[in-house]
């Protein structure tokens, strides 16, 4: 392929990200947003896999490192699932604050610091441009195999001035997209949808030609998965890309590669920027957490099998491993797929570049620029111009500064390095803003000088454990410190401090960093105090679902402005329009006339605070708005009488939660004793309804025959004589039945002063039984009752248990056999319980009566009585009892065999 | 009286009270037929074809109201005379009584000329 194919090529690419990119803009000011949905933000996440990605993991893989490569991307998969909850937080935070970069974030949270701003802004930009650097690299080296047949094109771009090669082309042209899409004009929200499209559509062309490469060297040069395995498992050395042990890196290695992973994901600036900054909607993060890892495992699975690929073809070194996603389409002829493929890797690469740029810039520009101009009279000056121009120049030079630091690195360093420990270099250097970030999300006392130490002290350790023997490392310096450590001094070498030797450089600079940072940041927020604006911020971040709910904060400087003052600065830096029309926004929500108002307030500057810190970064909208508005900070009088007043409220409205949950309680006591009530009374109705029934249908047979016998005085002495037995028996029945409703009444009155007295239930039961035995002989009745030799003591009431005996044994001989009754009678006792059985021969009782014979009223007729002899509460009297004695009564029964009532009562040792 | 027997259907669950009532039908020439369940009623008024049934309500399984009910839905016996007679004397439950079909409704302990003059009454003119 020639050069002028691969040049014109790539033009075309950017090109067609360049219309992407305006559509999308078109779009989005027609209101029809097309990055405005949870897919296209999960593609554009994907700019975390860069070029080094695209190339470096292959490389990595076959340089013999095994499956190391893939730390970069277990780490952003075991913390997708907390995005849920960490990275909703800081979009809440920064959509209500504007916060627009890494570095406003970390400034804002510590009471809007400038000087934080700077060394956040500091550390990343050095952090950075190497990284951004070996995105030029890949794409130099890439073109340069590419294009093996040099022509024309290839004559003139050789690289004899710098403005002759292919990396400062691009470079340039890169460059003049990320202004045209990145920095236009000034957004208060610092979103892009043009370059959002253009991103997604990057994130996909990478994908799809990776995944090409994948399918063409697995499926097309080899049989598929098995034909290459087996053949690279035939190979002693190529068999250990498979192992994480022969990968020379040791588990510790290993879990700090995954940290400094998990926390780029979310903290390089420019993931920063697409994640948090660019977000349209904090719900998109939930689908984001499985649809971005999912994309990490596509672009992976073909990393593996091209690695082995490559190695079996150019088993001498001929081709860098970095190399082999292009070269080994190119050794088989197919320039049409390497092209695609190249277009792929140009595409990571482009993707990385542009956001990191615009994300440096913006930083650069709010949290560097922005503070040392205002504080200088440079702008004071300039009093009534629109700064708005100003701010977007800013910006631009801050592009074309960072593309050109970056160039400059790429010609002097980083070619001495492969790409994947660059970009483990500049993960380091981004992991120290881990924990100011999660304490500052999380843990109300961290304070600005404890960010600040925390921030200083993990980079220096970076500095001399990464940074500058990198930099020595590629022949910058005298390797001399790195064999021989800082001041000839053993313990301070460079990639073993304390004599820890032996580990990954990587691992070991974060290992050291990070401790120093967490130990640093906790010490000195312990030893510190914060300054109000501090804690009213820490309050907002710590604390952010509470104020989106409420909306309002607690003011405790009084600030006061002229209007007219405040509108004149959102105007300067805001443009004259947008400002216009933000204020227009502001005051149609809030239903205010803001023509009619003199002067600001409080809510008005916060507003415009906000607004601004959008467009310059919070720490310096702070300092453009103490121009113009006076703060009276509150006097101690007055703050103690605010403390006071909240004092009150806050007692106040304690108490009245205390006194209402005790109403609730009240009440529900009350309906739940209510409905006890009611369902009482329901019961004591259907108990008189039952007693009138049971009483009225005796009374009807009475009444109607005595008065047959009175009105007919002929009647035949056999029909006088049976109604008036009749009469007698129903008489009967009423007595029976009135004596046990006062019997029940009784039962239930007594129940708590049932006396209970150590008894001999053996001998209760042989008296009640022997009593009975009269009537069994009479009716022919055969018995067997067991007795157990002994005392069976328990606690209880002599007659009223002996009246349930009673009461079960009479059932018994009511309803066993006519002709063979039989009854057995068993007593026994275990450890606890004393056991009485008594069983007949007769019909049995139903499964589904064996409970409704025990309640009120319930009589089972039996085929041959037509009616039986009783009140219906026998039973009912006979469970009452044995439960206020801790017994139970229950029946055992199958129909037509028999029943067995059982009778439990504790036994008394 | 009418010249012609009378058939009367008598339904309670306690065989005492039907000894009464019986007595007093038997005296009064009626043909007397008894039953002790609803289940049992409704079959006995399918064979017998009673003129008047008295019927108690309060029976274990199917009660009076069901029995009536269903009486009056059959063609055969739609147009029987239902005199409920039972223990439960409300105003509400007479009401409902008479809502579920019934012609008469006495109440237990009952006058003996009060119900052989209803049921005379019911059986001469309807």
């Amino acid at each position: 392929m020639t050069t002028s194919i691969a040049v014109f090529s790539s033009i075309v690419y950017i090109l067609v990200l360049f219309l992407i990119a305006y559509y999308a803009d078109a779009k989005a000011r027609q209101g029809k947003s097309i990055v405005n949905n949870p897919y296209t933000y999960a593609l554009s996440l994907a700019v975390y896999c860069t070029a080094w990605t695209f190339y470096g993991s292959v490389g990595k893989a076959a340089s013999l490192g095994g499956l190391t490569f893939l730390t970069i991307y277990i780490g952003p998969v075991l913390i997708a699932p907390l995005w849920i909850f960490i990275v909703k937080k800081i979009i809440l935070i920064s959509k209500s604050q504007r916060i627009t970069s890494i570095a406003d974030f970390i400034s804002s949270r510590y009471g809007k610091s400038t000087t934080l701003g700077i060394i956040v802004t500091l550390i990343a930009v050095i952090g950075i441009i190497p990284y951004i650097s070996i995105q030029l690299k890949a794409i130099n080296s890439s073109s340069s195999i590419l294009a093996y047949q040099s022509d024309w094109l290839g004559d003139l771009l050789d690289g004899s001035a710098f403005y002759l090669e292919k990396a400062f082309l691009i470079a340039v042209i890169l460059t003049i997209f990320t202004i045209l899409f990145g920095a236009r004009h000034l957004d208060p929200n610092e979103r892009h949808e043009g370059l959002i499209a253009a991103i997604a559509f990057e994130s996909i062309w990478k994908l799809v030609a990776f995944l090409a490469i994948g399918i063409f060297v697995t499926f097309g040069v080899y049989g598929g998965f098995e034909d290459l395995f087996s053949q690279a498992y035939q190979d002693e050395e190529l068999s250990k890309i498979f192992s994480i042990n022969d990968s020379g890196i040791e588990s510790w290695s290993w879990s700090w590669l995954i940290i400094l992973s998990m926390s780029a994901i979310m903290l390089l600036p420019r993931q920063f920027h697409v994640m948090v900054v660019e977000n349209t909607d904090p719900k998109f993060v939930e689908k984001a957490a499985w649809l971005f890892p999912l994309y990490l495992l596509l672009i992976n699975i073909f990393v593996i099998p091209i690695a082995c690929g490559g190695l079996l073809h150019f088993p001498n070194g001929q081709v860098e491993p970095d190399n082999f996603v292009l070269s080994l389409p190119l050794y088989y002829g197919n320039d049409l797929l390497a092209l695609f493929v190249y277009l792929g890797g140009l595409s990571a690469a482009t993707g990385m570049v542009i956001v990191a740029v615009i994300a440096l810039s913006i930083m650069i520009s709010n949290n560097l620029v922005m503070p040392v101009l205002i504080q200088t009279s440079l702008i004071k000056e300039s009093a009534k111009k629109d700064l708005s121009k100003t701010l977007i120049n800013i910006r631009r030079v801050s592009i074309v500064m960072v593309m050109l630091l970056a160039y400059i690195y790429f010609k002097y360093v980083s070619t001495e390095y492969p790409l994947v420990s660059i970009g483990l270099i500049s993960f380091t250097a981004i992991a120290q803003f881990l924990p100011v970030v999660i304490g500052g999300l999380y843990w109300k006392n961290a304070t600005r000088k404890g960010a600040i130490a925390a921030l200083l002290s993990g980079f220096f350790i970076w500095a001399i454990t990464l940074g500058w023997p990198t930099m020595a490392d590629a022949g910058l310096f005298s390797p001399y410190t790195i064999e021989n450590g800082y001041f000839g001094i053993s313990f301070l070498k460079p990639f073993a401090l304390m004599g820890m030797d032996g580990t990954d450089h990587v691992a070991h600079s974060a290992f050291w960093s990070l401790l120093i940072n967490v130990f640093v940041f906790i010490t000195v927020s312990l030893n510190t105090k914060q300054r109000q604006i501090e804690i009213t911020q820490a309050d907002l971040f710590v604390d952010i679902e509470k104020y989106t709910q409420t909306g309002g904060d607690f003011e405790v400087v009084k600030r006061k402005a002229k209007l007219d003052e405040i509108k004149e600065l959102m105007y300067r830096f805001l443009g004259r329009e947008s400002g216009k029309k933000v204020l227009k926004g502001f005051a149609k929500t809030r239903k205010i006339d803001l023509s009619k108002m003199e002067n600001a307030n409080a809510e008005i500057i916060n507003f415009a605070e906000t607004h601004l810190a959008g467009a310059i970064g919070a720490a310096s909208a702070k300092i453009v708005l103490k121009s113009v508005v006076k703060e009276d900070s509150i006097s101690l009088e007055e703050m103690l009488s605010i403390l006071d007043r909240t004092q009150e409220v806050i007692q106040y409205s304690k108490e009245l939660e205390k006194k209402s949950k005790e109403l609730q309680a009240t009440t529900s006591q009350l309906k739940t004793a209510n409905k006890r009530l009611k369902a009482l009374d329901e019961l004591k109705a259907d108990f008189v309804t039952t007693v009138t029934h049971e009483l009225r249908t005796p009374i009807t047979s009475i009444k109607s025959l005595s008065k047959i016998i009175y009105d007919n005085e002929d009647l035949s002495t056999e029909k006088r004589g049976e109604y008036l037995s009749i009469v007698v028996r129903e008489s009967e029945r009423i007595t029976r039945l009135i004596n046990q409703v006062l019997d029940l009444e009784k039962v239930q009155s007594e129940a708590a002063e049932v006396k209970k007295e150590k008894i001999d239930f053996n001998d209760l039961v042989q008296k009640t039984s022997h009593g009975l035995e009269e009537i069994l002989n009479q009716k022919g009745i055969t018995y067997d009752f067991n007795f157990p030799e002994g005392v069976l003591k328990t606690l209880g009431d002599f007659d009223r248990l002996t009246q349930v005996v009673l009461n079960i044994l009479s059932n018994a001989i009511k309803f066993c056999d006519d002709e063979n009754g039989k009854i057995n009678l068993s007593l026994e006792k275990d450890n606890k319980m004393i056991t009485l059985k008594i069983s007949d021969n007769g019909d049995g009782i139903k499964l589904e009566n064996q409970q409704l014979i025990f309640e009120k009223f319930t009589q089972l007729s039996s085929q041959k009585l037509g009616k039986p002899k009783g009140s219906g509460l026998g039973l009912f009297i006979c469970k009452e009892i044995l439960r206020q004695h801790n017994g139970e009564i229950f029946v055992e029964s199958k129909e037509g065999e028999g029943a067995t009532f059982v009778i439990k009562i504790p036994s008394l040792n | 009286m009418s010249e012609e027997t009378k058939k009367v259907l008598l339904v309670d669950d306690e065989p005492n009270i039907l000894v009464a009532i019986e007595f007093l039908m038997e005296q009064n020439g009626f043909v007397v037929e008894k039953a002790y369940n609803g289940e049992e009623a409704l079959a006995k008024a399918k064979v017998f074809q009673p003129e008047i049934i008295v019927l108690d309500v309060m029976m274990p399984g199917m009660d009076g109201f069901e029995v009536a009910r269903i009486l009056r839905n059959t063609p055969s016996s739609s147009e029987v005379k239902i005199i409920f007679l039972t223990a439960k004397g409300t105003e509400a439950d007479k009401i409902n009584g008479y809502s579920k079909g019934g012609d008469i409704y006495l109440t237990k302990p009952f006058n003996n000329d009060e119900l052989v003059m209803v049921v005379s009454e019911l059986a001469e003119y309807g």
